[in-house]
């Protein structure tokens, strides 16, 4: 029932330079540095008040430091392929797009299989999130945040591969009626994909390094 | 097929005819969704209006069957009629989530901001018209879940609205319920303030520049700006105490905790103060949201009122966004008595003194406004000017709650209850009425009955001291907020004759409300229509049809002044609308 015809859809609007879209995800992705924000402080603090000596660094607490690495290269990489997919639509390459963009759906699929191994090889060993790490003489909450915080970022992962294959299968008819629009929806998929790699950027160390 | 008639709304439309359920249920309109929420969030305030009903006869008569519906109540909610203690609890938390959450943010923003922001600015609609029908219908379900969870084993929430840990942690499943619930409930919020600030931004009218905007629509940016920053901090306590609650972590749980006497079998390691400050960096900047759009309605009813413009405009706005941006910086007043150290407490001192700065400049151009006016006294310019009063009482009764030695005495005391209440309640819920009395004539065409009008203000406002004033004195004198029965101690025992004046007045109250909830259906179905502007305002909702048709402009406006263009000498008459031209 789209009777009405909004403004700044496809042209961007004077004072903010950006179409609404583009606008509207910005804020939303605000929206999630507040949330990671505060999921990252509240990790501060409760290391903060364990007492040093009692939370275990990544390694100690037995996280695997190669597959992790593994992971980031796989993100980033994914990162720079959503980048030559919009390029690609940019410069008129429907097919190069195609590519692109379901490499970086692929790629975002083998960051899950791989984190997937990594929960069930914890899971094989006894490790659960409601286990306190069990070999300092006080329990820290180590597990606990490492299964919420990376299960919430998996839980974005796959709300970022789901509309990115809708826009490949179906969306992307899109394409033969209004190529502008369709090109500014693959960037705005692009924003959020970038912002969910770069909270794992920042995951990473300070869960497996730090 | 002009005027197709529902609930009193007309629609005359030049576009395709759309079946019931596209208009009324799944609409992308604003104004529909705006009605919908502001119905929807009614309904829910009354709800947890009569929640609150039920406890003040605990607290009047404490142990005393429960009048009229004791009866009808289930084995676990009373015992021969009278309110079991889990019941009590389960009242209290759900009355504040309900009024918080589900009554006066869904009001204020969903209803009038959906409703009149677009129309104010000279838009055609919502920049997102479909995240806008989304955010209702998360509202909704959100509402479904904490609704249902009287229902499951061991009742609704019951750890205080504030769900502190680790009460909460270890609290029935009402509690999984409500967390749930709140999922739902931000994910609503962060749509409708993502939709808000890029309609504000995006679509304003040609000509409608910043300092052109009504400050109504300022105080829905400020107020949105605030939901889509302060809500992710409790969304992610959410998911905490979620994994507590599911998963067994002890993100809430400290280590040695005794739960009834026995060592509690979680692993602990966790801080119950990490929930506090989750919980207050959202809850202190959602005061403001409570408070800024009633502000904003005031605003507007004053100006319209006086026929004069208001008093410092510019000085408000600048104020409403410091405001906004130092809501941020005061959540640990709320955390005096956790022993976070004096250092912690001084800091959050001086930020909530500095804090209200804004709100007193923003008050005193109110009531400078009045200054010189020649003022009319519609039904809506008497809640705006009781609202002034009554938020002041509000406002500044917080001020010893704000400074750490006075706390320590006042906190969790009815003084408490009394101060926020003045804010939202007399204050909030009146500048809301004031909305409900003004924009009345533009969404249904009907004005509404002035002299059930007078009468619902004049009996609202008098029941509505009688309920809180008693308060700020029981607080005072001691009384504890959370008590079950409060005569079991000397200090409530002694205050009680104030308890009772209290439960009258709140029972009072609600009849209060009949002629409110007469009038608002009644006024519908009258046949004698209102003015196209029948306040002779000059904001750009009144220069379209009433009511405004899908696509709310038959043609772009183009606005020529600022909003408050009243009785200006050499003008034609005594206000100059914004927009006088239509474009093309």
């Amino acid at each position: 029932m789209s009777a009405i015809d909004l403004p700044y859809q496809i042209e961007p609007h004077p004072i903010t330079g950006v179409t609404s879209g583009k606008l509207g995800i910005w804020l939303f992705l605000a929206s999630e540095v507040m949330l990671f924000g505060s999921l990252f402080s509240s990790y501060v603090l409760l290391r903060v008040g364990s007492g040093m000596e009692f939370w275990p660094s990544g390694v100690e607490a037995g996280l695997n430091v190669p597959i992790g690495t593994f992971n980031t290269m796989v993100l980033i990489g994914s990162s720079v392929t959503m980048v030559m997919s919009w390029a690609s639509l940019k410069m008129n390459n429907l097919g190069a797009f195609k590519r692109y963009f379901g490499t970086t759906i692929f790629l975002g699929l083998l960051f899950l299989v791989v984190k997937a191994f990594e929960y069930s090889d914890k899971f094989s060993h006894g490790v659960f999130p409601w286990v306190g790490w069990p070999e300092a003489g006080d329990p820290s909450t180590f597990y606990a945040l490492y299964f919420t915080l990376t299960g919430l970022h998996a839980l974005h992962v796959l709300l970022g591969i789901l509309p990115n294959l809708w826009l490949l299968i179906f969306g992307v008819a899109m394409w033969e009626t209004d190529r502008e629009r369709f090109t500014g929806r693959i960037e705005i998929a692009g924003l959020y994909w970038h912002f969910v790699d770069l909270v794992w950027i920042f995951l990473f160390p300070v869960l497996y390094l730090l | 097929m002009r005027n197709t008639r529902h609930w009193g709304l007309t629609m005359s439309d030049s576009h395709e005819e759309l079946g019931f359920w596209r208009k009324y249920v799944f609409s992308t309109d604003h104004k529909i969704i705006g009605i919908q929420y502001g119905i929807t969030a009614l309904v829910f305030m009354f709800f947890g209006f009569s929640l609150m009903m039920m406890m003040r006869w605990q607290l009047a008569y404490p142990g005393q069957a429960i009048p009229l519906i004791g009866a009808l109540l289930g084995e676990t909610f009373v015992s021969n009629g009278a309110m079991l203690p889990e019941f009590y609890n389960q009242l209290g938390a759900m009355h504040g989530t309900i009024m918080v959450f589900m009554g006066i943010v869904p009001l204020a923003v969903g209803a009038f901001g959906n409703f009149v922001v677009p129309l104010q600015i000279g838009a055609p609609d919502m920049a997102f018209p479909r995240l806008n029908m989304m955010s209702y219908q998360a509202f909704v379900i959100g509402g479904v879940i904490m609704l249902a969870s009287f229902f499951v084993p061991g009742g609704a929430a019951s750890s205080g609205w504030t769900s502190y840990a680790p009460l909460s942690d270890i609290a029935t499943t009402g509690q999984t319920y409500w967390l749930l619930g709140m999922i739902f409930l931000i994910f609503s919020s962060l749509l409708g303030a993502i939709n808000f600030i890029v309609t504000i931004i995006h679509l304003r009218a040609e000509g409608m520049t910043f300092f052109r905007l009504p400050f109504f629509v300022w105080s829905q940016l400020v107020t949105a700006f605030l939901l889509l920053l302060a809500f992710p901090a409790l969304q992610a306590a959410a998911v905490f105490q979620l994994m507590d609650r599911l998963a067994g972590t002890s993100f809430f749980l400290p280590s040695g905790l005794v739960v009834g006497g026995e060592a509690s079998a979680a692993v602990g390691g966790g801080s119950p103060l990490l929930w506090q400050h989750l919980f207050w960096f959202l809850a202190h900047p959602e005061v403001y949201v409570l408070i800024l759009p009633g502000m904003g309605i005031v605003a507007e009813v004053i100006a319209i009122n006086t026929r004069k413009p208001l008093w410092g405009y510019r000085t408000m706005v600048y104020s409403l966004v410091f405001l906004g941006f130092m809501s941020f910086c005061v959540w640990a007043h709320h955390m005096f008595l956790t022993g976070m150290g004096t250092t912690m407490s001084t800091f959050f001192q001086i930020t909530t003194m500095i804090i209200s700065i804004p709100s007193v400049i923003i008050l005193s151009c109110l009531v400078i406004s009045l200054w010189g006016g020649s003022i009319r006294f519609p039904v809506p310019m008497l809640f705006a000017l009781a609202f002034l009063p009554m938020f002041g009482i509000g406002g500044l009764t917080g001020l010893p709650l704000g400074l750490a030695v006075p706390d320590v005495y006042l906190h969790d005391s009815y003084y408490v209850i009394g101060h926020f209440h003045y804010v939202v309640a007399p204050g909030t819920i009146f500048a809301m009425f004031a909305g409900i009395y003004h924009w009345y004539p533009k969404a249904t065409g009907r004005a509404m009955n002035e002299s059930l009008g007078k009468l619902h203000f004049w009996l609202s406002f008098v029941f509505m001291n009688g309920i809180f004033m008693p308060m700020m004195f029981e607080g005072m004198a001691g009384v504890s907020r959370r008590l079950f029965d409060p005569t079991i101690y000397n200090t409530g025992a002694g205050a009680h004759g104030l308890t009772v004046i209290s439960s009258w007045s709140a029972w009072c109250l609600a009849l209060s409300q009949l002629p409110f909830i007469y009038n608002f259906f009644a006024s519908m179905r009258k046949k004698e229509r209102a003015e196209e502007n029948p306040w002779q305002a000059t904001t750009l909702e009144w220069a379209t049809p009433t009511p405004p048709p899908h696509g709310n402009f038959p043609s772009p406006p183009v606005v020529e002044r600022g909003p408050y263009e009243y009785s200006v000498p050499g003008a034609a008459s005594d206000f100059s609308p914004q927009a006088v031209k239509q474009g093309v």
